[in-house]
């Protein structure tokens, strides 16, 4: 249980075996072999506590995960979480839940939020039992990985280790 | 006339997902209705021409809070079917994961979802902002565990070292041994736990409930025992079907399971404790006497307590295996697969989870059937609920529909199992 020795993050968060659900997963997968080196990248089920450990001493966090917040299906959001609370509708508050909006607030309250924490969250459609995106979220994956991976590129830590 | 609907919605625009709704007319609860989507039907179709050795990677994602609780019900299926028996350091590395889900789960559970219902508090981050002390030390507790199920299993979300058998790597003595000075603390903060929910004032609510669990004849049941109930139900896992139907209810996706003599049962932790209190380690069974329950408890809102005193006996018996641990010769033993049907039924952190495959003669499913923890205590819920309602009619909407809320989580229904969005509205006509 050491602590991680990177200073930048990339989540993607998602079970794909709840069709939309997977859509951060998928992203990850996109994504992996162009995220430069020294960001971690991490798959996670929603279980926010461990989204409490996953980033406990790293810098940057950038987080994808499915929502439903009532836009239309594949609507890209980004939320900037040490800027504002997220919205209610990014919660998977539950009987049960505690997820990905419960993790960030809890840290909030409790001073452990990363420094900086870039949510996107991937409007879906269909949450059953499932294995395959909605045409409608499978089609912005390209670009929802794109923006995710520009902002990676971005991140002051990966631009400053690329400077020559 | 005097008609009062409570229905608390799920997130109605997402179909298939569960909620629960009352109806009340003339002061008396007319109708409890608790639907829950069940992603097993789902999984039982998924697995079907798939091999024996899938199954407990592919059921580990039906939920992410108890992954291990699935392998292991599976891997016993199958190992069933094929007439294997793992035993030795196989077997105890088993039941040391397991103890690690527990741990993980119960934590979760009792700090940041059900205690928060008891110190009057919205949910956990609100709680956090007054008990931090606490939400850390529960927190603490849920890595501990996770990090037994890590060094054991792999990952700790959808661990990938086990398998049918056994294991793909067995650890060795020293690295289970890095995880003892974690696991004393753990132990004590249990014990910590248990009695700081002993504080917590419980409805008094109680009922006769027939209690079904494992039973093993020397030890607290984690995989392997006789199902058992204070009823008179005393059988081998393979009759499960005999026994137990499952009903497919109107009102919900999911099914209800009954006990075909007496209908309803209750499984989990409360219905554990009351049928193995004795199979408790003894500082268990003493932090339970001190937090002053007896050897039997009927009141599902104490179901807190006894996650907590669960979790001081999986941290005793995690150190236990750890210091009687030798590797064994081989992480996992060899599958000769055959034709035929295997049963496996494991104390999830919530109750029994039943798996039942049969397999052609190359280890092929032919067919999978899964029968969950929550969809069994479905019925419990909904009677609990009518009866807990019927004596608080008089409270206010958002008073009302906490305190269900709180009987329901006493039963901690599971978000991968039952629902994954659950929104919460209440309309009264």
């Amino acid at each position: 249980m050491t602590a991680p020795s990177y200073n930048s993050m990339f989540i993607g968060v998602g079970n794909p075996f709840r069709s939309d659900d997977g859509v951060g997963t998928a992203i990850v997968g996109r994504l992996r072999g162009e995220i430069p080196p020294g960001v971690k990248v991490q798959e996670e089920s929603g279980d926010g506590t461990e989204l409490l450990e996953a980033w406990r001493g790293v810098d940057s966090v950038i987080l994808v995960d499915a929502v439903l917040s009532g836009a239309p299906p594949g609507t890209i959001h980004r939320l900037d979480a040490q800027a504002e609370k997220l919205p209610t509708w990014f919660s998977h508050s539950s009987t049960h839940a505690f997820g990905v909006a419960e993790a960030i607030e809890l840290a909030r309250v409790m001073g452990d939020l990363p420094a900086r924490l870039i949510v996107y969250g991937i409007e879906g459609l269909d949450f059953s039992a499932g294995t395959e995106l909605s045409p409608e979220v499978a089609e912005v994956v390209p670009t929802a990985a794109n923006l995710i991976l520009q902002e990676i590129l971005h991140l002051p830590a990966v631009q400053s280790a690329h400077t020559p | 006339m005097n008609a009062k609907s409570l229905k608390v919605d799920f997130l109605a625009r997402v179909e298939g997902e569960g909620g629960f709704r009352l109806k009340v007319k003339d002061n008396h609860v007319k109708e409890v209705k608790l639907n829950i989507f069940e992603p097993p039907r789902f999984f039982e179709a998924f697995l079907r021409g798939r091999k024996f050795t899938e199954a407990p990677d592919i059921t580990a994602r039906i939920c992410g809070i108890c992954p291990i609780a699935y392998q292991m019900s599976a891997c016993h299926a199958a190992e069933d079917a094929f007439g294997a028996k793992p035993d030795g350091a196989i077997r105890e590395l088993r039941r040391l994961i397991y103890c690690g889900e527990w741990i993980e789960s119960h934590a979760l559970h009792i700090y940041l979802l059900h205690a928060p219902d008891f110190l009057g508090y919205e949910d956990a981050i609100q709680m956090a902002k007054d008990h931090p002390d606490a939400v850390q030390r529960g927190l603490r507790l849920k890595k501990i565990g996770n990090a037994v199920m890590t060094l054991v299993g792999g990952r700790e979300i959808h661990p990938i070292n086990i398998r049918v058998g056994g294991f793909y790597k067995a650890p060795s003595k020293p690295q289970l041994q890095s995880l003892e000075e974690d696991l004393k603390w753990a132990r004590d903060a249990a014990v910590e736990t248990a009695r700081w929910v002993a504080t917590f004032t419980f409805p008094d609510f109680q009922r006769d409930y027939e209690f079904v669990a494992l039973r093993h004849p020397s030890e607290y049941p984690l995989n392997e025992g006789r199902l058992v109930s204070n009823k008179g139900l005393d059988i081998p896992i393979s009759e499960y079907e005999q026994h137990f139907a499952e009903e497919h209810v109107q009102h919900s996706n999911a099914l209800h399971s009954a006990l075909q003599e007496r209908s309803s049962y209750f499984v989990g932790p409360l219905a554990r404790y009351n049928l193995n209190f004795e199979k408790l380690s003894p500082l268990a069974q003493d932090t339970a006497k001190r937090s002053g329950l007896g050897r039997e408890c009927r009141n599902p809102f104490q179901g807190i307590l006894v996650r907590a005193i669960e979790t001081v006996y999986a941290c005793d018996e995690a150190l236990r295996i750890i210091s009687v641990y030798t590797s064994p010769d081989r992480p996992a033993m060899e599958m000769t697969p055959r034709v035929g049907t295997g049963h496996g039924c494991t104390e999830a952190p919530r109750g029994i989870l039943y798996h039942k495959y049969s397999f052609d003669e190359r280890g092929l499913i032919l067919s999978a059937k899964i029968v969950p923890p929550t969809s069994q205590n479905q019925k419990i819920i909904e009677e609990d609920l009518t009866e807990f309602v019927s004596t608080r009619l008089h409270l206010p909407n958002d008073r009302l529909q906490w305190q269900c809320e709180q009987a329901v989580r006493n039963y901690d229904p599971c978000i991968s199992c039952a629902t994954h969005f659950l929104k919460v509205r209440i309309d009264r006509e």
